[in-house]
């Protein structure tokens, strides 16, 4: 059986999502968009000119091979989300979007409150709604109720490529999610994606380390590869780690 | 990185050279390799202060002009045209000539033309600043020029500028304003620039404790010696300055940093990968510099005369990107 990545019905074959922010031209992005081969990406609202077809993200992304999905980025509260969201439907970008609400511009860690308003009025309006998150079980199950189609626990701050801190809360997450669970934010290298594989999660979204490393569309691939091999060992069954050591030939005595 | 450590660098621990490396990591960590363009408009030359370093000090006997609103949108079509979606607004201080209402006109109506609108005038009141939030304004930018006071108070001899404790509080009645981005600064060369930039730290991290939904920014406007009569009393060379960028990375890796067109091209496309995140290009420091072609009186020279497309450029044969547009008006 084929092993698909489902988020509100839609299949996906590659569970790596990539973020469209700080490379250093467009031509860049897009060549390491292919050599990650995602299907869906995400895209800073305040970042593109939806009034131009030749944008310089935008453009360079056909939209019948990827899912464009728009997030939200720079909203400080839920009323803010809420336009930019309505802003990109009514330029024609598909009705999804990836939520982001960080009052605070620093560290940018979401805000659980108005994350939920907002995740609230978006879903009624038809949206499907993707919101980041901090790894808090609870507000997790909270989205799923509202009606979510994933949800995005963060590793470790955006861009601080600190890998998975929050590891046992995004356990309890992924153990209690009837949605995907997308991990998001802080992941820094191929093992740190292939480390949220292999805890069960669903697909990773990865943007600076891939964008800001000293050779993106290599590095693209090897986040692919990471993802791959995260998920096929979480197929597989991993072992359970042990104190003391087993022969990997026993010997029959 | 602390405080502490931060004074270390200022004051010459650890090589330039070992700085740069991690500054420059730092920056690309948080920024990727981008860098957002702004432009600065100048509506205004009018001014009551007599700041002993500036072109529009009142005794200076430059030709003065305020722009009509007319001519302000005609200004701002030439900026949209160059592809600009940032722009600053500026003003001398005079409230008289330049009252809170007409700045707060003019912002309302390029507000309609730019995704992103910052100020950079005179120091208001919080409510003052309220109305130009509510028309539009998104960002502020005001220097304390120097943070050592028997200086400050040297450089300002007369007019409502001498109020040290006023200009300080502006950036955190700004925020309390609901102002999104506020950006600070001291003009370099005015004092030790060691000492100003612990103060500024000092400063910058109280603001960030009590205002942490703001949006704060640094700039590093250096006077320029050849093209001033004021004689700069403490120059800062160029390695300095790239300490001062350095160090100040460091301790703050995710505030932006802004490079104005005060410094010059060569200097600029050398350093900005140490720190900078937004730069200005083919800036005019004259109200009706651009499409008016007027003539009237600078705040100060430009040591970067290339126009916009050629830094977008030299930006791009750096491996960066150029970006015009980090904002949405839906934000604010």
């Amino acid at each position: 059986m084929k092993d698909f990545l489902a988020i509100a019905k839609k299949k996906f074959n590659s569970r790596l999502l990539l973020g469209t922010g700080k490379f250093s031209s467009p031509k860049v992005m897009k060549k390491a968009i292919e050599a990650s081969e995602a299907e869906i990406v995400t895209v800073a609202l305040r970042r593109v000119d939806l009034n131009d077809p030749g944008d310089h993200i935008l453009g360079f992304i056909n939209p019948k091979k990827y899912l464009i999905l728009p997030n939200t980025s720079g909203a400080r509260t839920a009323d803010e989300a809420v336009r930019l969201a309505r802003l990109a439907r009514s330029f024609g970008l598909p009705a999804w979007v990836k939520l982001e609400v960080t009052p605070d511009p620093r560290f940018l860690l979401p805000d659980p409150i108005e994350t939920l308003k907002a995740a609230e009025i978006l879903v009624k309006e038809g949206f499907t709604v993707l919101p980041y998150i901090n790894a808090d079980p609870v507000l997790a199950k909270r989205l799923e109720g509202v009606g979510c189609a994933t949800v995005m626990p963060l590793g470790s701050p955006i861009g601080s490529a600190q890998g998975i801190k929050t590891k046992e809360n995004i356990a309890i997450i992924i153990e209690q999610a009837n949605i995907p669970v997308v991990v998001d934010a802080g992941l820094g290298s191929p093992a740190h994606a292939a480390e949220a594989l292999e805890m069960g999660a669903d697909a990773v979204l990865v943007n600076t380390a891939i964008a800001a490393a000293d050779d993106p569309i290599a590095m693209a691939e090897a986040f692919k590869l990471g993802v791959m091999a995260g998920r096929k060992a979480y197929l597989a069954g991993i072992i359970a780690g042990s104190q003391i050591a087993r022969a990997s030939s026993p010997l029959h005595l | 990185m602390n405080l502490r450590d931060f004074k270390k660098i200022i004051y010459g621990e650890r090589e330039l050279s070992e700085l740069m490396v991690s500054a420059r990591k730092e920056t690309l960590k948080h920024f990727g390799r981008t860098i957002q363009l702004y432009a600065p408009l100048y509506i205004s030359n009018e001014c009551v202060n007599s700041c002993v370093y500036c072109g529009f000090n009142r005794c200076s006997g430059i030709k003065r002009s305020t722009l009509t609103i007319e001519q302000i949108i005609g200004e701002a079509k030439h900026l949209l045209s160059e592809g600009f979606q940032h722009l600053l607004l500026l003003t001398g201080e005079d409230q008289v000539k330049v009252p809170v209402g007409y700045i707060r006109e003019a912002a309302v109506e390029l507000k309609k033309m730019f995704t992103s609108l910052s100020i950079e005038i005179y120091p208001l009141t919080e409510e003052g600043y309220k109305t130009l939030v509510d028309a539009g304004v998104d960002g502020l930018t005001i220097y304390q020029e120097t943070y050592h006071r028997p200086t400050y108070q040297a450089v300002h001899p007369d007019g409502p500028k001498r109020d040290y404790g006023w200009r300080f509080a502006s950036p955190a009645r700004g925020a309390r304003a609901g102002i999104r981005k506020v950006g600070l600064g001291f003009l370099l060369g005015l004092y030790d620039w060691r000492f100003e930039a612990v103060q500024l730290a000092e400063h910058l991290q109280s603001l960030l404790k009590n205002y942490w939904q703001t949006q704060f920014q640094v700039s590093f406007p250096r006077i320029n010696p050849a093209e001033t009569a004021y004689q700069v009393k403490h120059p800062v060379g160029d390695d300095d300055f790239l300490r001062l960028v350095c160090a100040l990375r460091l301790l703050f890796p995710e505030i932006g940093f802004a490079l104005s067109t005060r410094e010059r091209a060569a200097f600029r496309d050398r350093i900005f990968q140490f720190g900078i995140t937004q730069m200005s290009a083919g800036s005019k420091t004259s109200p009706g510099g651009y499409a008016l072609a007027q003539k009237s009186g600078k705040q100060f020279e430009i040591a970067d005369a290339r126009t916009p497309r050629e830094v977008s450029r030299a930006l791009r044969r750096s491996g960066y990107e150029p970006v015009w547009k980090d904002w949405e008006r839906e934000l604010g």
